[in-house]
């Protein structure tokens, strides 16, 4: 029972860092019908960002509150990612939005790798250990079952976080405008909405929530390095299919479910299997949820797309 | 053949006849010239005509059935470890290749089937995800299933592959008569080149063949290509379980001449380097893959051997690795490429979608 618990504690520490993820993949299919593969690797920049921040802040000032080192450092990743996401847009993806749609998915994978590249040249090849900030040790509210003031602060971020994008979405002009060119590019900007800047900037809130993720991640796990992006990429691409992608609150839903199933089947497959298999397998959970989905209900928990556009 | 002619630059459509002849001069005496600039060229030129193998199979899913496979390393490393399951010391069987080969890209083809029947209703970004999904699944058994019963021997990989026997003639033995020595690395590069001569005569027939414009009419329309009666369902299949016969039996070829198969030769960034060589070349097209796959081998090797020496000269230290250039190249290729000249290097002629014109092809 403790197992349990502690799983999916685990698992729903786990979810919230890919629903925020997942909302970035969520919103430019939304818009563009466009997998971002890059969308992972614009969270491990930025949780590389703000670990140089980090490091360069507790040089220049060591007596700073932790809090505030790390608030700051999140001040700089998520602009850096920002200008990322909007020139990714800008150069590339933009100039193929009437191309076939192989030509922007294999940019995207192109581009996932040009930016792992260059974390790489810049960061190295070494595991960096990212400064925990926020004390790790654990509380056990149920006897038996660990949670660190870390995780706790995970996830009350990211809920604040999901709230403000969906009144964003939902409350303001420029949401509506978001919707509008989600519906129909060609009618919104019959309507006066700018669509390019509106997908600009699509790109722009994706990439800051995903400098947020980048940082949740890496303080979570104590570790950065320039791959840390692509299977949690993959991974909340596949909560925003299991959630119904091009819907917000799917791919919250579906980031937390995922999180949770991972996490307990990690806990329990070595039982389940009779040793066979154990928990160096968790990573193949998102990949057969993703098939599962798709192959039986496409349209996502919540969702009403097809999956059936070439 | 055509399209590689017309693919030299100046004499291809000026003189095709010179150019036919100076590609089969090339093809047959590019090993001496590779020689002249030491052993570890030969090498790479081996493994170049190994990636053609691999580019072409792909080609045959991407370019021509217009399914985006992400996962296609997979079936190369099926093929890899048929060889190294039977013919190794791992588990002591030592089966000729001619048993091996065969099974090897049976299984293969078997896991394109596997693969091919979940994903048949997917298209696009979607397949693409999912065939990715595949090539990890695999990519992480191979890794693991060292546990509770040794199989695949984790990480480490396996050692010590037999190398190829053909009937008693093994090619990993340089040949000498007298005083001439033929190194095996020649033996090597003529054989695989045998091979990939046949897959493409072979594609090249398959192309033109009913299948081939079966597998056009599907990638330009799969609803079109239904109305008119192809089963939509059997020609993915087939395309899936053909692509991946091809890189099975490179697998196989991969490890007999490796000698030494682990996981980490099947990551992801296999996959993506294929499927780069498929697209810097030009989709659908026999030609783009064989130019795709030799440049793009070949060039990651002459950087690393021209910018280590200029990175030393100007910085006093090696900044980028060869490793991280081949990353660099590889992803600028297919970035550029898709925005700058999104048919390849060798763009493929609409002449296969008109029947008019197929005959004279080949």
């Amino acid at each position: 029972m403790e197992t349990l618990l502690q799983q999916i504690v685990n698992g729903l520490v786990v979810g919230s860092v890919y629903a925020l993820v997942a909302l970035g993949y969520t919103m430019v299919y939304g818009i563009l019908g466009l997998i971002n593969f890059a969308h992972g690797e614009v969270v491990m920049i930025g949780a590389l960002t703000a670990l140089q921040t980090l490091l360069i802040l507790m040089g220049v000032a060591p007596d700073m509150a932790p809090l505030l080192k790390l608030a700051i450092a999140v001040l700089v990743a998520m602009p850096v990612c920002m200008i990322l996401g909007f020139l990714m847009e800008r150069l590339a993806y933009r100039r193929l939005r009437n191309a076939p749609r192989l030509a922007p998915l294999i940019t995207a994978i192109g581009m996932s790798f040009l930016l792992q590249t260059l974390a790489m040249i810049i960061w190295g090849r070494n595991y960096h250990t990212f400064p925990q900030l926020i004390s790790t040790t654990p509380m056990q509210p149920i006897p038996g079952v660990f949670v660190t003031p870390v995780q706790v602060a995970i996830v009350i971020v990211s809920a604040l976080v999901m709230a403000g994008l969906i009144l964003l979405v939902t409350k303001t002009r420029l949401g509506r405008a978001m919707r509008a060119t989600a519906e129909n590019h060609r009618v919104a900007s019959l309507m006066g909405v700018d669509t390019n800047a509106i997908i600009g900037l699509t790109f722009i809130i994706g990439a800051g929530l995903a400098a947020v993720a980048g940082v949740m991640f890496a303080s979570n796990y104590g570790i950065a390095h320039y791959a840390m992006g692509f299977m949690p990429g993959l991974k909340a691409f596949t909560a925003a299919v299991l959630g119904g992608i091009g819907n917000l609150g799917g791919a919250m839903l579906g980031g937390i479910v995922l999180g949770l199933v991972e996490a307990v089947g990690a806990g329990y497959i070595e039982t389940m299997t009779f040793g066979f298999l154990n928990s160096s397998y968790q990573d193949i959970f998102a990949f057969v949820i993703l098939g599962i989905v798709l192959i039986f209900r496409p349209t996502g928990l919540l969702g009403e797309r097809v999956s059936d556009r070439a | 053949m055509n399209e590689l002619i017309e693919a030299v630059p100046f004499l291809g459509k000026r003189n095709p006849r010179l150019a036919k002849w100076l590609i089969i001069i090339l093809a047959l005496v590019a090993p001496l010239i590779a020689a002249y600039f030491g052993r570890s060229w030969m090498r790479i030129l081996d493994f170049a005509l190994l990636y053609m193998m691999l580019a072409l199979g792909l080609n045959l899913v991407v370019g021509f059935a217009g399914l985006l496979d992400l996962g296609y390393i997979a079936f190369y490393a099926v093929g890899a470890y048929t060889w190294a399951f039977l013919a190794s010391p791992h588990f002591g069987v030592h089966m000729p290749f001619w048993i091996v080969l065969p099974l090897g890209a049976a299984f293969a083809a078997l896991a394109g089937i596997i693969l091919g029947f979940p994903v048949l209703r997917l298209r696009g970004d979607y397949l693409a995800i999912v065939t990715l999904g595949f090539g990890e699944i695999v990519r992480i058994f191979m890794n693991n299933l060292n546990h509770p019963v040794n199989i695949t021997n984790g990480p480490q990989g396996i050692n010590a592959l037999d190398s190829l026997n053909l009937f008693g003639w093994n090619l990993a033995q340089s040949l000498s008569f007298g005083d001439f020595k033929i190194h095996y690395l020649y033996l090597y590069y003529y054989f695989f080149l045998l091979c990939v001569i046949g897959s493409i005569v072979f594609i090249k027939r398959l192309q033109i063949s009913r299948v081939g414009r079966a597998w056009a009419a599907m990638r330009d329309d799969e609803l079109a290509a239904k109305a008119i009666g192809i089963n939509v369902r059997n020609m993915k299949l087939l395309a899936f379980s053909l692509g991946a016969t091809f890189g099975g039996v490179a697998g196989g070829l991969f490890g007999s001449f490796q000698g030494f198969v682990s996981p980490e030769s099947f990551s992801l960034m296999e996959s993506i380097a294929v499927l780069t060589m498929v697209v810097f070349g030009g989709m659908g097209n026999i030609a783009g893959a064989i130019v795709g796959a030799l440049a793009l081998t070949a060039l990651p090797e002459i950087l690393r051997n021209i910018a280590l020496p200029v990175q030393e000269a100007l910085f006093g230290t090696v900044i980028l690795d060869p490793e991280v250039l081949r990353m660099l190249l590889l992803s600028l290729a297919m970035i550029l490429m898709m925005l700058l000249r999104p048919a390849g290097l060798v763009p493929a002629h609409a002449r296969y979608s008109r029947p008019e014109l197929l005959k004279g092809g080949a």
